[in-house]
Formats: C-alpha cells, sequence, structure tokens
C-alpha cells in the first residue's frame, strides 16, 4: 500500500509539521515503504489472538492515594521561556 | 411532520483523592497557579505515570452502583491532541477496554415514570490544565494544577429525549457520585462537567440523526440552554433543506446559543493506542466484591424503603433521598420521635431545608439538631402547639439555641387547647358579629373563615384551629 498525497499531509497537520513539496515527497515514499512492511505483519493469521496491550505479562502496579511531591515551582519554571504570576506563557491559543 | 431530539450525555467527574491520577502531587481546588504540578504532570521526559489505587477503587464503586460490569483487565491507551495545556502531547485515557461497562441509571420522567437510561461505559482518564487568555499581551497563561487530576468519563446511551430528560439524568449521576464520595459535585468549580451529543430525526424513524457534541456544560441550567437552543437550530436548518454538520460545538450562556468550534481547536483524529508506560489493570473478584461490600445503601434503594417503610410518597422520599446526609437526618428524627414519619418529612424538606438554603449551611453543619427539632415537633403533634408557633420556636432554636420545651414555655407560645377557655372566648366573637352570625344560620357557610379568623385574632394565633372550627360548628 502506498500513502498518497492527502493522507500524508493530513498526518503533517496532526503531527504540527510544516513540510515543503520536496519533503513531502521525500516523506511519502519512506512513510509507504514503513506501511508495506507493516502490511507483511498484516498477512500473519492472527483470528485468535487477542490484542497485545503490553509486551510484559505483568500488571499494573498501584500507588497508595498520597500526596508525596512538594511544590517545585520556582525551580521548573527555570526551564520556561516566559513565566508571568506563576503561569507559563505561550503564544496565544485562541484569538 | 414532528421531530425527536436524542441525546447522549458525556460526564466527566472529578474523582475525589488527594493525589494525582499517575502522580503524587497534590489536587486541592484553589492552589496558586503551577504549585501543584510535578515533573509527570508537566511531561518532563524519563518520568513513569504510576495509577492511583484510590482511583481504580472509586471507578468500581461508581461501576457497582450503577449495576455496570467491572472489567478484570482493562488498558489505558494515549489519546493524541495538541494544546498548550497538555504538556505531553496526549492524554491518558481508556480506549477499547474501559473499567466500567453497560450499566444502568433510572430517572424519571415529567409525567412521573420511570426510565432506564444505558451507560455505555465509564472510563478512568487524567484531566488536562487551564489555559488563561486574558491579560497576557498576546500571549495564553497556562496553569497545570489540574493536569492529571483523575477523571472518570461516563457515557450514556442516546436514550434521552428532551433537554428536561437530559437534565434529570445530569442531576441523578450527580447525586450518586456524591452519594458515593467519589466527586464533591461542585460544578461551579468544574468537579462535574458534560458534553452534550444532540441530534433530531423524524418521529417514527429508528436511524440516528447526524449529531452535533455541545462542550463543557457546567451546569443544569447550561446544559438546558445549550440542549434547547442545538434542537431549535437543527430542525431550522433540516427544514429549510439543510443538513446538519457532525462537529463540536461550544455553548455561549450571554448570547444564550451554541456555535461551532473552529477547525483548528477541534481534532477528531485522536490515533489512539494503548499506552506502553502503563500495562493492563487486573481486578480479581476478591477486590470486587470488596468494593461491593463497602456500598451504601444506593439512593433508588433508600427511596423505595422510605415509601414503603415511613409511607411517604414518591416526591417526598426523592427529595429526602437527595443527599444522603439529609436522609440520615430525617431517619435520626424519626427514631428520636418515634414515628410521626409525615410530621418529620414535612419539617425536614420544608421548614429546616428552606433554613438552611437561606443561611447557606449544609445540613452536616446545620444549627438545630435532629434531637432538638424532635423535641418541637412532639409539641406539634401533642397539640401543645400550632405549626406556625412551631415555625416561631423554631427560629429561636436556630439563633440561640436552647429547647423547644423551655422556648415555648418562656414565650408563651402554648397553643389554648383549653375547650372553656376557648368557649368563652368564641361567645364573645359570636354576640360582637350578630350579623354574620346569621348569615351563617342562613346558609352563607362562608363566613366560618371569618370566625376562625376573629377568634385567632383574639387569642394572638395561640387557638388551636382544628378545636376552634368544631367548637364554632357547635355554638352557631
Amino acid at each position: 500500500m502506498t500513502l498518497d498525497r492527502q493522507a500524508v499531509e493530513q498526518l503533517a497537520h496532526l503531527a504540527r509539521l510544516r513540510l515543503d513539496d520536496d519533503e513531502l515527497l521525500d516523506v511519502i515514499a519512506k512513510l509507504s515503504g514503513i506501511v508495506e512492511f507493516v502490511d507483511q505483519l498484516a498477512r500473519v493469521e492472527t483470528g485468535g489472538v487477542l490484542p497485545l496491550a503490553h509486551p510484559l505479562e505483568m500488571t499494573q502496579r498501584l500507588r497508595p492515594d498520597e500526596v508525596t511531591e512538594t511544590d517545585g515551582r520556582d525551580r521548573l519554571q527555570q526551564n520556561a521561556d516566559q513565566v508571568s504570576d506563576g503561569l507559563y506563557l505561550v503564544p496565544r491559543v485562541i484569538e | 411532520m414532528s421531530w425527536e431530539t436524542v441525546i447522549g450525555l458525556e460526564v466527566h467527574a472529578q474523582l475525589a483523592t488527594r493525589s494525582k491520577i499517575f502522580s503524587g502531587a497534590a489536587t486541592a481546588y484553589g492552589a496558586a497557579p503551577n504549585t501543584q504540578a510535578c515533573l509527570v504532570d508537566l511531561g518532563y521526559p524519563g518520568v513513569l505515570p504510576v495509577l492511583n489505587a484510590e482511583a481504580v477503587r472509586m471507578a468500581v464503586r461508581f461501576g457497582l452502583a450503577v449495576k455496570a460490569t467491572i472489567a478484570r483487565r482493562s488498558v489505558f491507551a494515549r489519546k493524541n491532541y495538541f494544546y498548550p495545556d497538555l504538556p505531553k502531547g496526549y492524554q491518558i485515557s481508556q480506549y477499547e477496554l474501559p473499567i466500567v461497562h453497560d450499566g444502568a441509571l433510572d430517572i424519571r420522567t415529567a409525567d412521573g415514570g420511570h426510565k432506564r437510561v444505558h451507560i455505555v461505559r465509564a472510563h478512568l482518564e487524567e484531566d488536562a490544565g487551564k489555559s488563561l487568555h486574558e491579560n497576557f499581551a498576546g500571549l495564553s497563561g497556562i496553569d497545570l494544577n489540574r493536569a492529571g487530576t483523575p477523571l472518570l468519563e461516563i457515557v450514556s446511551g442516546p436514550d434521552l429525549r428532551s433537554a428536561a430528560e437530559a437534565v434529570e439524568y445530569l442531576r441523578r449521576i450527580h447525586q450518586l457520585v456524591r452519594w458515593l464520595g467519589i466527586c464533591d459535585g461542585n460544578m461551579q468549580e468544574g468537579s462535574l462537567r458534560c458534553d452534550a451529543n444532540v441530534s433530531v430525526r423524524r418521529t417514527g424513524e429508528d436511524r440516528l440523526g447526524t449529531r452535533a457534541e455541545i462542550k463543557n456544560l457546567n451546569s443544569f441550567r447550561f446544559l438546558d440552554r445549550a440542549i434547547l437552543f442545538e434542537v431549535e437550530r437543527q430542525i431550522d436548518l433540516l427544514e429549510s433543506g439543510g443538513t446538519v454538520v457532525q462537529e463540536t460545538r461550544l455553548y455561549d450562556p450571554d448570547r444564550d446559543e451554541t456555535r461551532a468550534m473552529r477547525g483548528k481547536e477541534e481534532a477528531n483524529d485522536y490515533r489512539y493506542f494503548p499506552d506502553p508506560d502503563l500495562l493492563p489493570v487486573e481486578l480479581d473478584d476478591d477486590y470486587i466484591e470488596s468494593v461491593r461490600a463497602a456500598l451504601p445503601e444506593l439512593p433508588a434503594e433508600l427511596q423505595a424503603r422510605f415509601t414503603g417503610e415511613y409511607g411517604l410518597g414518591e416526591d417526598e422520599a426523592a427529595q429526602l433521598g437527595a443527599t444522603r446526609e439529609q436522609a440520615a437526618y430525617f431517619e435520626a428524627l424519626v427514631t428520636e420521635l418515634g414515628g410521626e414519619a409525615k410530621l418529620a418529612a414535612n419539617w425536614v424538606i420544608g421548614e429546616l431545608a428552606a433554613t438552611l438554603n437561606r443561611t447557606g449551611t449544609t445540613i452536616a453543619d446545620t444549627r438545630v439538631t435532629a434531637q432538638m427539632l424532635a423535641r418541637l415537633l412532639r409539641r406539634i403533634a401533642d397539640g401543645t402547639v400550632s405549626g406556625s408557633m412551631a415555625k416561631q420556636v423554631f427560629e429561636v432554636l436556630w439563633e440561640e439555641g436552647g429547647d423547644a420545651d423551655a422556648i415555648i414555655e418562656a414565650r408563651g407560645l402554648r397553643q389554648i387547647s383549653d375547650a372553656d377557655e376557648l368557649a368563652r372566648i368564641i361567645d364573645e366573637v359570636i354576640a360582637a358579629n350578630p350579623v354574620q352570625a346569621q348569615q351563617y344560620r342562613e346558609g352563607k357557610t362562608k363566613v366560618m373563615g371569618f370566625f376562625v379568623g376573629q377568634v385567632m385574632k383574639a387569642t394572638g394565633g395561640k387557638a388551636n384551629p382544628a378545636q376552634v372550627n368544631q367548637l364554632l360548628k357547635q355554638k352557631l
């Protein structure tokens, strides 16, 4: 199966990637290769096999409902470009 | 031709845990921005989510209360979308294997009947943070305190047929999650909010119409208004030859309308896949039975018992059973009184509820305890005070505390039940109003009300009304 241009453009939009025409052609070829590889897997008979949620044969450990983390805002916000009144500032998301 | 409305609700209930669903950060409401957001909540590289046992227990508790199937094995999935208040770029939710599925909740309908609403599923997920768009010079401010707060998303079937039914269903969910102690139900703080899937179809049609999803309704009134607007919009559209587009809409309370979210905010292509950071959750029968054993008597069971055991009407039972605390107060009151359930019910949903409401007090903090109220109601039951006198006593109990008998004594609020004294007063009233007395004897029985009023006036409202009526009839 080959991915068409529209599908790749849609994926790029969902991933918030801006691709120019040359990049797009390159990505279409490479992604199609991956899809072909996965198609081989799809040919394996899996009728009686349950979907695998996790490769480890283990179940989820639960933690008790206790507050163990203290306020680390000042330290953590040293990684932020811009903060104000304790808030992280980002480009405006609505007009 | 007429139209039928079809509604399904997705209710998001914040679970009342102390810490977040996948981290040990606190969940307290109203903390300073980003002081309750740790490395896991912020989506730092290299961190791992670890599931909160209490969130799981609360989800199971809900599932059992709606007679649903509890999944022996459930799986967390990543729901992928980009938004600044979702630092990881995905929300951890459940998709194919939710923890709870196929339950039901009964609601009362407008005609007094009952309707069973299918609960398709209830799954665990994490909440996102909050974006603030004002006062940041063209930027948005992000507070991630709420990120990672556990949510139970409760999805109903498309079973609701009007805005009123949708509101009633949401009220029953609201009541139930508080009853179970799994959510504080504070809609103003966003602890309980819902999305409504709304469509219309021609009456008699089996297929569902195209639906619009109205997001983030955080009050009963907004849910009602948004559905009413949306149904009208869709019918207008279809009747003028148009089609309904499947889309996400927002309700604007200021303009009382819904409008489409712009494509940018909308992301229906979530590319779910199992979260490799979390293992499947497996629950065994022992665990599920231990949660079941800890369930309280449920609202529907309690109401059935109240109508049976105490002979109350369905409305009274429903009102008394609105909260567990109020139901418990009522039962304590009846126990103390040794009966008089009807009188007790009237006072709890009447005077007490009104006073709590007026003073903004919860029943847990009531100033008139069941023991105090029982002593007052005993004096109504034995005829010492009338209903209106009792209200005066209640006010004093509320304001100053004390004991009903002492207040009745001190304020001279004892009803005049002494037949001789009443008879003397009634003779005086009749003698003073010969014209009306004559009218009564000529068959104008309506003047009876006039005489009762006169006697009440003469006694300062202290006469026993039933006794006054009886004596007047004899004497006239």
